[in-house]
């Protein structure tokens, strides 16, 4: 072998010997281990698909699939939006930029467990910000977390206010756009609204495709949050009023590390792992036609 | 369309005023919960409860701070935290770069199929090795020790080594080159002459490092059980625990605890703040 072929093999293999150990190795021993009855402490015993079998007639299964899902539907979007207008103000030539960008950011880059306390505390339906604002308003507030129609919505908003991540990747991009190209249109009359959906989103299609596939993992993998927030006293409690915040994420940690069945919980990993990997595939194509990537960069 | 009947210049302000409207509501939506949670934390227990709330607590109860920090050992979290989070960026760090300089630097078989192979593992969802990964680490008894979170930094991580490999290809090589010829071997010109020039990079690995193991739950709330070596984040949760748990919910406290546990977070962002934006920017720029 050449001097240089090995000297290159040795200053990757840190990586190449963890990507063994820490990820190839147990993703092939976590798929073994969903084809058998395994718990912490007994060896693992083949029992083939069954534990796909009793996901399919679980009904708790199904709950946290329709949590999992009704979250990134809402919360996706609604993200989205948000980071793009966040982004778009940003962009705008005004006094206070940096102030702005700054506290826009800063809640994105905190810790999800003292936001969790911050937020339960905001949404106490009867002492917490929210609802007293909505009393000011002369609106009756809902429980919140302790109702089974608002929880996830409550969760959702929880998550909006950690939008700044995603409308910093926004005005990145935004500021990649050549001011000659909108300012031609504007030219040739076309008003802020045409311009900002014929020049302007396209140009900054990839971002919006970087944070819809970011927002859409992070989304499906929500855990933490609900852990916190709608965890009571006892462990085990988490999951919310009629379990409407039992994520996928939530169950899998349930009956992996409390009722330890780890062959149960490590099927439903592979189904999460399929699922994202789904929902990302279909975002790539469906993105495939309508994003446009720069032919000549610089 | 009315925006065009007007002359560009009222055009203009009218456009500059909707932009500072919206920056403004959308700013107090931001902050108005900071400045609650700051409120709430120097408020007394009664006030907290108080109706109409009073945003300006008289007295200012910073008590509830002290006993943020010793209901709990706090100060035991503390370390245990810094005991976890140092080796973890320093071994992140190292592990990252000697690996982003392989795939910088040497050409070999199979070079680019394994950096794609580890752009491709950022896309992996832990939840299908963290079984496995909780399973063997409970045969090593590593279980309530902090091995099971610092040892996988050993390994390199894929974004950090995406971002230093990007970053290295930017420098050129001649001062290598020149050191090759000299003699000098290639951790040393690794060491001496590739990492200084890279400290932009460097500087980035570290603060995403320190904010994602500094505020980690997920592998804390999985390896450490008892209490004593809980870090800040499961701490704050196990105090979350016990002052709901309690007949009137200390409120006060709770904000208090999760202020405290936030200072670093934002005493860092504001330190590095350049530092921030780039990791970000540079992972969406591919």
């Amino acid at each position: 072998m050449k001097a240089e072929h090995r000297q290159g093999w040795l200053f990757v293999s840190p990586w190449v010997i963890g990507f063994l150990l820490l990820t190839a190795g147990p993703m092939l021993y976590s798929l073994y281990l969903s084809f058998t009855a395994a718990s912490l402490l007994s060896p693992p015993e083949w029992v083939g698909l069954e534990n796909y079998r009793r996901l399919a007639s679980d009904p708790l299964f199904y709950r946290s699939l329709g949590n999992t899902a009704v979250y990134a539907l809402m919360g996706v979007p609604a993200g989205l939006l948000l980071s793009l207008g966040l982004a778009l103000l940003l962009n705008a030539p005004v006094r206070g930029q940096g102030f702005f960008r700054t506290l826009f950011f800063l809640p994105s880059v905190t810790n999800t467990v003292a936001l969790s306390l911050l937020w339960l505390w905001l949404l106490n339906p009867e002492f917490g910000l929210l609802n007293a604002g909505l009393r000011g308003c002369g609106l009756a507030g809902p429980l919140w977390l302790q109702s089974e129609a608002w929880a996830k919505p409550a969760l959702v908003l929880m998550s909006l206010w950690t939008a700044g991540g995603q409308a910093v990747i926004f005005l990145a991009a935004l500021q990649g756009v050549p001011r000659e190209l909108t300012e031609a249109a504007a030219i040739d009359g076309a008003g802020p609204v045409r311009r900002f959906f014929t020049i302007t989103l396209p140009m900054i299609s990839p971002a919006l495709l970087f944070n819809l596939i970011m927002g859409l993992v992070g989304a499906l993998q929500v855990f933490t949050s609900a852990f916190v927030m709608t965890g009571g006293v006892q462990p085990g409690s988490e999951g919310g009023p009629n379990q409407a915040t039992l994520f996928i994420v939530l169950y899998l940690y349930k009956k992996a590390f409390q009722e330890f069945e780890m062959g149960y919980a490590s099927a439903l990993a592979w189904v999460l792992f399929a699922l994202i990997t789904a929902c990302t595939a279909l975002a790539f194509r469906l993105a495939r036609e309508r994003v446009h990537y720069e032919s000549a960069t610089p | 369309m009315k925006a065009r009947e007007l002359s560009p210049l009222a055009g203009t302000l009218v456009r500059s005023g909707l932009t500072y409207a919206g920056l403004v509501t959308l700013g107090a939506l931001f902050a108005l919960p900071v400045a609650w949670m700051l409120s709430s934390s120097l408020s007394s227990l009664p006030a907290v409860f108080a109706q109409p709330y009073r945003w300006l607590p008289s007295p200012l109860h910073w008590e509830n701070y002290t006993r943020a920090v010793t209901l709990l050992p706090v100060p035991r979290f503390l370390l245990n935290t810094v005991v976890i989070t140092a080796p973890v960026m320093v071994a992140t760090l190292f592990s990252s770069a000697l690996v982003a300089y392989g795939f910088a630097r040497f050409r070999f078989p199979g070079r680019d199929a394994l950096f794609a192979l580890c752009l491709a593992t950022m896309m992996l969802p832990g939840q299908v090795t963290m079984i496995p990964l909780y399973m063997v680490f409970a045969k090593l008894g590593w279980v309530d020790t902090y091995l099971p979170l610092i040892v996988p930094a050993l390994f390199g991580s894929p974004f950090y080594i995406f971002l230093l490999r990007q970053f290295f290809l930017s420098i050129p090589r001649d001062s290598e080159e020149a050191a090759l010829l000299d003699g000098a071997s290639r951790l040393r010109i690794w060491w001496s002459i590739l990492l200084p020039q890279a400290r932009p990079a460097v500087a980035t690995v570290l603060v995403f490092t320190f904010i994602g193991t500094w505020n980690d739950f997920f592998g804390p709330l999985l390896y450490l059980n008892s209490p004593e070596q809980a870090t800040l984040t499961l701490g704050l949760n196990l105090m979350k625990t016990q002052v709901l748990g309690s007949g009137v919910v200390e409120w006060n406290v709770l904000m208090a605890a999760s202020l405290l546990v936030l200072v670093p977070n934002v005493v860092l962002f504001f330190v590095a703040q350049k530092h921030f934006l780039k990791g970000l920017t540079m992972g969406a720029g591919k």
